[in-house]
């Protein structure tokens, strides 16, 4: 049966006393999860502040029962403080961190390019290698997904050894594309289906080769798709740990690497590993906190219909 | 090797005609130098390695380049010989030049590496064992154990599955600051799990002066060591991925929600059904599909968990935290066992692949009998 229309909203039909018991309920569960979501960050940056005294003893609240200092920052060489003298922890911080970005940011444009080209092609044209057709292109590339980092890491440890890419960033960023390649063509596949063909036909017509479509009527409408499959690709790259702790040592170490490897020989520094924390999930948390848009519009590319 | 027509542009004459036959064989001339020239680098590299020649390479790096060349040639290939087709085919070849280099040389080596007896740390180098491995393996406690980890890791996914619902439907309700709260709740999804499970796993729920086991002992629980028994480490760790990984899912459910038509909301209210209703014969079934997306792909994800329990527990206390990846890592780290955890690694790959393979099977039937 098909309803015509309602005058009144939903609000209007139940009682007051309800109402105000859903909303209660409503807003103490949002509030509970933003509590639950919120409250480790704020532990570990108001840990970067504490000194061990404050740690042990479980102080939460700055000013309030303790007193912030830029301890775990000043071992990072990063506290106001220190940031003009030498440090060899800062040093090697912006190392792993130079790594971190360059590694992300590379393998992400890399499979952003040949993502998107192999997307196009896929949603545009009929493919036939040999006896595979589009659909098993497709479903090859994205099969990729679930191979899992583990099958892959011993091999290439020792194929990279062979071809002298072992510890390299440029190893990394071949591996850290091969990962992020498959939800790339995801997601362009989709947003390349919604472009109506119409527009390259237009583009045909008036004199531009395929490549020339491509580039200048395809690319610039489907700019927003790419800003969110190189957003996602970003946070799975810079949060990488697997292959990034077996293949690398020395100079291609990035940030999860030398997070995970803090233990010092008098236990664990709280305050300086918490300002090491903090200084590895910032980047990203801005960046994603910034174009949240693009995250969204990345993670439910193809899920709805 | 490659024959396309284009649904774009069907009113082009059949290219192949117009395209001249020196054109032809300069592409075909391109493409024998190239692959004549990748063979012979493989073929000098080969009789180098094993010493049947003096004159190679240190490094394969040089068939790297080599295969990027012939690729290149490849696509030239494709564009002389056969014009706009050529074009199009272009589109898809990096990428699976790319893959197949990345992906199907890698698994097929990794294949032969777990057929051996491969210890990096000891003098005796590769010797070819047969099945050794797999023997070993069936016998392997640790590793069944893993995978019995495995199962319970993946069945936890229905327990986010059922938060991250929740979530969901509180974002859709008519609330303010919505996209505050999405941001929020977003979060954790973009932190690293290697700096969480440091500054959560190790400090905040540390025993002593963790947050978390002060107010587990408010609570009423005496001993809040949160990874020293199996159980407790388990969910634990159970707890520390989901709370990463449950804004992917309720990311995807939401968007489902937002999806859904309004109109079929309100006539079931009109009709007289409550919330409860409502959820259980209206939108839980219209958000089946949507789900069962969110719920697989959070499982493949799930597969792949390794660096929590690497950082965190190291697979303790006594394995009972193991996944199947941070398992073979241990096994290579500490062991170098590099054949051995190939065959693990390579013998997972196939129980993965049938399960995800019977999973999206049984999903698709499953979507299709409910609607």
């Amino acid at each position: 049966m098909s309803v015509q229309t309602t005058d009144y909203t939903v609000s209007e039909i139940r009682s007051p006393a309800a109402f105000i018991t859903s909303r209660v309920f409503i807003y103490g569960a949002l509030v509970f999860w933003a509590f639950v979501c919120l409250f480790p960050i704020y532990w570990t940056i108001t840990t970067s502040f504490k000194s061990a005294v404050d740690v042990t003893q479980g102080h939460l609240i700055p000013f309030v029962d303790f007193t912030p200092d830029w301890k775990g920052w000043r071992s990072l060489g990063l506290s106001p403080d220190s940031i003009f003298q030498t440090s060899t922890v800062r040093d090697e911080f912006f190392k792993r961190f130079m790594n971190s970005v360059i590694t992300s940011v590379g393998a992400s444009a890399l499979a952003i390019i040949i993502g998107s080209l192999a997307a196009y092609g896929l949603v545009r044209y009929r493919y036939k290698f040999a006896w595979f057709r589009n659909e098993d292109i497709s479903f090859f590339f994205l099969s990729q997904l679930i191979l899992p980092p583990v099958v892959l890491a011993l091999p290439f440890l020792v194929l990279y050894r062979e071809v002298a890419l072992l510890d390299t960033r440029i190893g990394l960023v071949l591996l850290y594309t091969l990962m992020v390649l498959p939800i790339v063509i995801w997601i362009m596949r989709d947003q390349f289906n919604s472009i109506p063909v119409e527009l390259e036909e237009a583009a045909l017509v008036d004199g531009l080769s395929i490549w020339g479509a491509f580039f200048r009527i395809v690319m610039p409408i489907a700019l927003p798709g790419m800003v969110a499959a190189f957003i996602l690709a970003m946070v799975l790259c810079w949060n990488e740990y697997f292959f990034a702790a077996l293949l690398t040592s020395t100079d291609a170490k990035t940030i999860p690497v030398m997070v995970a490897s803090q233990t010092g020989s008098q236990g664990i520094n709280w305050w300086s590993m918490a300002a090491l924390a903090t200084a590895a999930i910032a980047p990203l948390a801005i960046i994603g906190i910034a174009l949240e848009r693009y995250l969204i519009m990345g993670m439910t590319a193809g899920s709805v219909k | 090797m490659a024959e396309q027509t284009s649904t774009a542009n069907a009113w082009t004459a059949n290219p192949a005609d117009l395209i001249p036959q020196g054109r032809k064989r300069l592409g075909w001339g391109l493409l024998a130098i190239a692959t004549l020239g990748l063979l012979a680098i493989i073929v000098v590299q080969v009789l180098y390695k094993t010493e049947m020649s003096t004159f190679g390479f240190d490094t394969w790096r040089p068939v790297i380049y080599a295969y990027i060349l012939w690729g290149i040639a490849l696509g030239a290939w494709q564009v002389l010989t056969r014009g706009e087709d050529g074009q199009r085919a272009l589109f898809l070849l990096p990428a699976l030049l790319f893959t197949i280099a990345m992906v199907i040389f890698p698994t097929l080596f990794g294949f032969y590496i777990a057929l051996t007896d491969w210890n990096l740390s000891s003098f005796a180098g590769r010797r070819f064992n047969g099945l050794d491995n797999f023997w070993q393996m069936l016998a392997d406690p640790y590793y069944r154990n893993a995978l019995f980890n495995m199962v319970l890791y993946v069945l936890a996914v229905l327990v986010e599955y059922v938060i991250a619902f929740g979530l969901a439907l509180l974002l859709n309700a008519q609330i303010k600051a919505r996209k505050f709260f999405r941001v929020v709740f977003l979060l954790p999804l973009m932190l690293s799990p290697v700096a969480v499970s440091w500054m959560v796993g190790k400090s905040l729920m540390e025993y002593r002066f963790g947050p978390a086991a002060t107010l587990a002992r408010h609570l009423g629980w005496d001993n809040p060591a949160f990874f020293s028994d199996p159980i407790t480490a388990r969910i634990s760790i159970m707890m520390l991925d989901a709370w990463t990984f449950i804004p992917f899912m309720m990311i995807m459910l939401l968007a489902g929600l937002q999806a859904m038509s309004r109109e079929v909301l309100e006539a079931a209210r009109v009709d007289g059904a409550t919330a409860w209703q409502t959820f259980w014969q209206v939108t839980f079934p219209l958000m089946l599909p949507v789900s069962v997306t969110a719920v697989i792909l959070r499982i493949i994800f799930k597969l792949k968990l390794a660096d929590i329990i690497i950082t965190l527990t190291s697979g303790g206390p006594g394995g009972a935290t193991d996944s199947v990846s941070s398992f073979i890592y241990r096994e290579y780290r500490d062991r170098s066992n590099v054949g051995y955890g190939t065959m693990l690694a390579m013998a997972y790959l196939i129980i993965i692949v049938v399960f995800v393979t019977w999973l999206l099977k049984v999903a698709s039937r499953f979507v299709r009998n409910v609607n």
